[in-house]
């Protein structure tokens, strides 16, 4: 849509017809620009004044905040802490054994959950795309996005639910002879609990994108395919899949800029002190040292070191796909 | 049409295995709570319970009916979900109106303040020290004010309004109806759709959220029904603070998780039918233009 006179703006006092022609001769555009605006689009700006509270406290002073990681914070006292101190925090949880365990636990936990849960949806699209009949389509896919809409509380009652000692799992074990496991109590066990959790619960939302990128693919690309005799295989290798990359890649960008940020909600749900060995998270020692223990600059410094490596995978993620498949979030 | 080769139709039997397999494993769990909900514990305990109710019994519905503090939570968990979504609402809805405005000078700067914090956030620290200082705590609006904007939905909304019909709010202008008139007589009835929408979307959010009444919630006759569960979860399994000593005690808590998961996943179960497609045709609306 161009600025002409039809669109002119609601708000406007004087809708001039002549505000689309050229003008010439102004001594300084972005001053008079901005007054202008603003007599026009007062009413506007205000509707926007609640909103820009709203996302300066909640949203950029808790960035701003961030700055206790540097700074002595006293509970109860200043937001951003009595005094500076430096690098001091950072120190300390560079020095700290708990920190390098959960750091690794928190690659492993996102690798893991980035090599499972990301190419899923995208099998589970390419399956649905095969059926023929509407109505189970439909069907199988109103119950994958079912977990979605549920609470992560539920999930992971659901989850403790199932692998209980008295659950289903350990009954269908209990076929083949095999001895009730404490699935939950156990560290060895908690990465497959919770990768299998996460594509329980997305598997099928994750679908969404990917099935309406494969709709938008053009149907004479097959048909050309096949005329070069393609089979099925080569005719989703050549045609489907270079069809849907651009999602593949978006929604690779955005897997990895939350990489650090792992199911936080869930690992706090199902962990427990036993299996903190493999459980224990970034974000979970965040909230353990920083909301039950009270050392809140320590916990801000841990917090922020993890927000600043997901900023920089995100950029470098993004950068990277620019530059080899020319798809970019921004 | 050729016709089908004799291998695509093996593929097409495979695929017909494997969706089904993908509908048993999704649906399994939740008919299992549902029939362990109404069973026995003697045959929960035996592992007999699978898709039906064995030993079928409504005492454990009656103990968590007779708990008043589970009543309570659920009051609390319907009355921060009005709330937070009204005021999510209206923060929502005037912010996206603006943004809408193609014209408007410093759009790109409003966009941007938005924008950017989907990619960086202030972090559980300092969140939790603001909220804590502001005095937010054990109140609704701890839960309300920090989650006003949803940048997604904003983005949704603002999407819609961008491709509302512009010559409508000229005339409307030029009868002499002021922003807000054309904001709250024009576009807001224009919008029914993607209002609803967006309720949807923000009470589905409320309702299932945890971890912000988790945090600023000290007193349990404050918590939403959400955490009541987590409690139970907790209680049950690992630490076992919740008294959890004899095999006996937790297993009736494992029933009363089963009620609890049920009852609480009820109201989103019961309008997952008719808010299903809106919010596919949102994520959709969301991720074309965001």
């Amino acid at each position: 849509m161009s600025t002409s006179t039809t669109s002119a703006p609601p708000g406007t006092e004087d809708p001039p017809p002549a505000s689309a022609a050229p003008r010439r001769g102004k001594r300084d555009p972005a001053r008079t620009g901005w007054r202008r605006a603003l007599r026009r689009d007062w009413q506007l700006y205000s509707l926007a004044i609640l909103p820009l509270l709203f996302f300066l406290v909640f949203r950029y002073l808790p960035m701003i905040g961030n700055v206790i990681a540097f700074r002595r914070f006293e509970p109860g006292g200043s937001l951003f802490g009595e005094e500076w101190v430096g690098l001091r925090y950072v120190q300390m949880f560079l020095n700290d054994p708990t920190f390098w365990q959960v750091f690794r636990n928190t690659l492993w936990i996102g690798g893991l959950t980035l090599l499972f849960c990301f190419p899923v949806p995208i099998v589970l699209a390419l399956l649905l795309n095969e059926v023929r009949r509407r109505s189970l389509k439909r069907f199988v896919q109103s119950v994958s996005y079912l977990p979605h809409f549920l609470s992560i509380v539920i999930v992971a009652g659901i989850t403790m639910q199932m692998l209980a000692s008295d659950g289903p799992v350990n009954h269908i074990l209990g076929w083949f002879g095999h001895e009730p496991i404490r699935f939950i109590q156990e560290p060895e066990w908690f990465r497959t609990i919770y990768v299998g959790s996460e594509i329980w619960q997305t598997a099928g939302w994750g679908t969404i994108l990917y099935l309406a990128a494969l709709t938008t693919i053009d149907e004479d690309l097959y048909e050309a395919a096949r005329i070069d005799g393609a089979n099925r295989w080569q005719q989703i290798w050549h045609v489907t899949l270079p069809g849907i990359r651009p999602t593949m890649v978006t929604l690779l960008i955005l897997n990895i800029g939350a990489f650090m940020a792992v199911g936080f909600e869930k690992v706090l749900l199902l962990y427990n002190p036993l299996t903190y060995p493999t459980a224990d998270v970034i974000s979970t020692y965040v909230y353990r040292s920083g909301v039950e223990s009270n050392s809140f600059s320590y916990a801000a410094a841990i917090g922020l070191f993890e927000a600043v490596i997901g900023l920089v995978l995100i950029t470098s993620a993004n950068q990277l796909s620019r530059r080899t498949v020319g798809t970019s979030l921004w | 049409m050729v016709k089908p080769s004799c291998s695509y139709r093996v593929f097409q039997g495979v695929n017909g295995v494997v969706l089904t397999l993908v509908v048993l494993v999704t649906l399994y769990p939740f008919v299992n709570i549902l029939a362990r909900s109404f069973s026995g514990e003697r045959q929960i305990r035996a592992g007999e319970v699978t898709l039906l109710p064995k030993g079928f019994n409504l005492t454990t519905y009656e103990i968590v009916f007779q708990d008043s503090m589970f009543w309570r939570n659920y009051g609390n968990t319907v009355l921060y979900t009005v709330v937070a979504t009204a005021v999510a609402m209206v923060l929502t809805t005037c912010y996206a109106y603006v943004l809408s405005k193609k014209h408007l000078k410093g759009r790109g700067v409003l966009v941007g303040i938005a924008v950017f914090t989907m990619f960086f956030t202030g972090g559980l620290i300092p969140n939790y020290i603001l909220v804590t200082s502001l005095g937010l705590k054990n109140s609704v609006w701890a839960i309300a004010l920090p989650n006003a904007i949803s940048v997604f939905n904003l983005l949704v909304m603002k999407a819609f309004f961008e491709n509302l019909p512009t010559e409508l709010e000229e005339a409307a202008q030029i009868d002499g109806l002021s922003t807000y008139g054309i904001l709250l007589r024009i576009v807001l009835p224009l919008s029914k759709a993607v209002v609803a929408t967006m309720v949807l979307f923000y009470s589905v959010s409320f309702w299932n959220s945890w971890f912000s009444a988790f945090l600023y919630m000290d007193r349990t006759d404050l918590m939403p029904v959400t955490v009541y569960l987590r409690n139970l979860i907790q209680g049950a399994t690992g630490g076992g603070n919740a008294g959890a000593g004899t095999e006996q005690l937790s297993q009736v808590g494992a029933n009363i998780q089963s009620v609890t998961i049920v009852l609480t996943a009820l109201p989103i179960l019961c309008v997952y039918p008719f808010v299903q497609r809106y919010f596919v045709s949102g994520v959709m609306l969301g991720a074309v233009k965001g």
